[in-house]
């Protein structure tokens, strides 16, 4: 155990709580009918910078913070171009959802995606279908990450598994039920802060303890000369396949519903174009950081066989332990961020879409008040439980959830903006097989035609949406004129 | 009254069509520079490999240039072509 490594990280936990407790006086002050937009969007009123550090923190999932450098390691430059692809990211996003998203969201009085959802194609199979996968897949994701937070807090702090786990859920859990969106935001801006600055003095730290850039390459290519070509360590990344992580961390994340819900909670055109600058400028500099650092800890630290090592043992190898710890407060911090993003997007699926869509659509707002904090409890409770012995199946769900949330949403999402012909129908047949090809891909033909298995179920799902909306034009041609009535109306 | 706010959105569906618009251009322009740079310098054994401040210059000019050239685009693009237009349809809905 680490003492200062330790002190530091509490300390970030403390900044924390403190956001959590200050954002909530907004709640309080809010009024009643518009409780639901304050705690699940933060009231629209994001401005640019804390925009576009929520968008960064949501992409940046612990995957990336914590396994993205140690596979860096493995494989050497070929993975940090690889995760170059996400700067694309920083502009894609918010260029194609953009105005138009942003001006549907508010005339459907949509809180979530799904709002928009139902909102856009009218049908209650279409939200079904859309919460269901919500739920199953992020649920999954979500409970992967607790994992992953609470091993973090285990190798630091040398706490056995469970009361790692159990301090990490609390701290989640108390902020997330007091502050909703808006600390999570909040939150979201200090910890993309403390990652920009921190794989900033660890690339620095890094690099001068390998005895500089030159050092280095000279080190990298003397152990395995393809560790500075683009295709991996063993050779095995190939272009066809380095590539289609364009689609999967690169412009599919137009359809992930953690990314969409901030898309809609931005206050004013000129918030978004800010978040534009900002987040292309921050998110890569991080990932090139970072993934650089992966690169440059191979020949100072030889040898370490887990990926997810890497970033602890460089940090504590080059720095002083308590900068050390402030660091690694960055991993920790994208972790919980994109833990309390998930933890909010499930609950309001099951308080908003299901219940107060089909269950009960007359409840009064003490009873939504209560409903959203009681299920933002119990779902913590029920990951936490979960997390405690993780059953493999959950792992595979991890793997596979954002996989399968792209290939659910990104048509109906972007389509549903850009094609007016778009129905239900196709919507529905899109989400389907979306998720069903995916399925099957991943589990019979993975890397199929050296693709990355996303690739082709999202081709697919375009295919069902065009062709099934194509098909059942004339079914719909009353509704849609209804649908344009809402769209020109006031 | 009613048919001036009709054009107004259209109007700003319009700007809203050319942005994506632009994004997605952004987006290709992006994987041509980023795929062109890493395998056509990186393509060759290591050995002829010419080095960019100690990088490895398909690297360097792939990543690390690609990166300053996108967000150099981004700033232009959206300080030049980009229109700021009012999100609500009606003021006074909820301030």
């Amino acid at each position: 155990m680490n003492t200062a490594v330790v002190i530091s990280l509490l300390i970030f936990l403390v900044i924390i709580f403190v956001i959590g407790f200050w954002s909530s006086r907004s709640l309080k002050n809010t009024a009643e009918e518009s409780f639901l937009q304050e705690y699940f969007l933060g009231g629209r009123q994001l401005g640019g910078f804390i925009l576009a550090m929520t968008m960064i923190a949501t992409y940046g999932s612990a995957s990336s913070f914590i396994g993205g450098p140690g596979v860096a390691y493995t494989e050497g430059f070929g993975w940090v171009l690889l995760s170059m692809s996400q700067v694309a990211t920083g502009y894609f996003v918010l260029m194609i959802l953009g105005k138009k998203f942003a001006i549907m969201a508010r005339r459907y009085k949509a809180v979530t995606l799904i709002d928009y959802l139902k909102g856009r194609y009218q049908s209650k199979w279409v939200v079904l279908t859309a919460a269901f996968s919500i739920i199953i897949f992020l649920f999954a994701a979500m409970a992967a990450q607790w994992v992953g937070g609470a091993r973090l807090i285990e190798s630091l702090t040398g706490l056995n598994y469970t009361t790692a786990l159990f301090i990490f859920a609390v701290s989640v859990l108390v902020y997330v039920i007091i502050g909703g969106f808006r600390a999570v935001a909040l939150t979201d801006t200090v910890q993309g802060v403390v990652m920009f600055g921190g794989t900033l003095i660890l690339l620095i730290a890094t690099i001068a303890a390998g005895g500089g850039i030159g050092n280095i390459m000279a080190d990298l290519t003397a152990e395995n000369p393809n560790l500075v070509t683009p295709y991996g360590a063993e050779g095995s990344l190939s272009p066809t396949y380095v590539s289609s992580f364009w689609i999967l961390v690169g412009v599919a994340v137009v359809g992930l519903p953690q990314v969409t819900v901030r898309a809609m909670s931005y206050k004013s055109s000129r918030s978004m174009h800010r978040a534009l600058i900002i987040g292309t400028v921050v998110v890569g500099f991080i990932m090139l950081n970072m993934h650089l650092i992966g690169v440059f800890a191979r020949p100072i630290l030889p040898g370490i066989e887990v990926g997810d090592k890497v970033m602890p043992l460089i940090a504590q190898e080059v720095l002083p332990p308590w900068l050390a710890g402030i660091v690694l407060a960055a991993p920790m911090a994208a972790i919980m961020s994109t833990v309390d993003s998930l933890l909010l997007i499930v609950s309001s699926a099951v308080v908003k879409d299901v219940y107060l869509n089909y269950i009960k659509p007359d409840a009064s707002n003490t009873r939504v008040k209560q409903m959203s904090f009681g299920v933002t409890a119990i779902l913590g409770i029920l990951v936490f439980l979960m997390a405690l012995s993780p059953p493999d199946l959950l792992i595979w769900l991890n793997l596979f959830a954002f996989g399968g949330l792209e290939a659910t949403f990104i048509w109906p999402v972007v389509l549903g903006l850009y094609w007016e012909a778009g129905n239900k129908y196709g919507a529905l047949s899109s989400m389907v097989v979306g998720i069903a090809s995916y399925i099957i891909v991943d589990q019979f033909f993975p890397n199929l035609f050296g693709l990355h298995n996303v690739v082709l179920p999202i081709l697919l799902s375009l295919i069902a949406f065009v062709i099934v909306s194509l098909l059942t034009k004339s079914f719909v041609i009353q509704s849609s004129m209804n649908q344009e009535k809402i769209e020109r109306s006031v | 009254m009613k048919k001036e706010q009709k054009s107004k959105q259209d109007d700003r569906f319009k700007i809203a069509n050319r942005e994506a618009l632009i994004g997605l251009a952004l987006a290709i322009f992006n994987f041509v520079w980023w795929f062109a740079f890493a395998y056509g310098l990186g393509g060759q054994s290591p050995e002829t490999y010419t080095y960019v401040f100690g990088l490895p210059a398909w690297f360097f000019y792939s990543s690390v240039i690609g990166f300053i050239v996108m967000a150099l685009l981004v700033i232009i693009v959206v300080k030049v072509w980009f229109v700021e237009v009012p999100l609500d349809d009606e003021e006074g809905e909820k301030s």
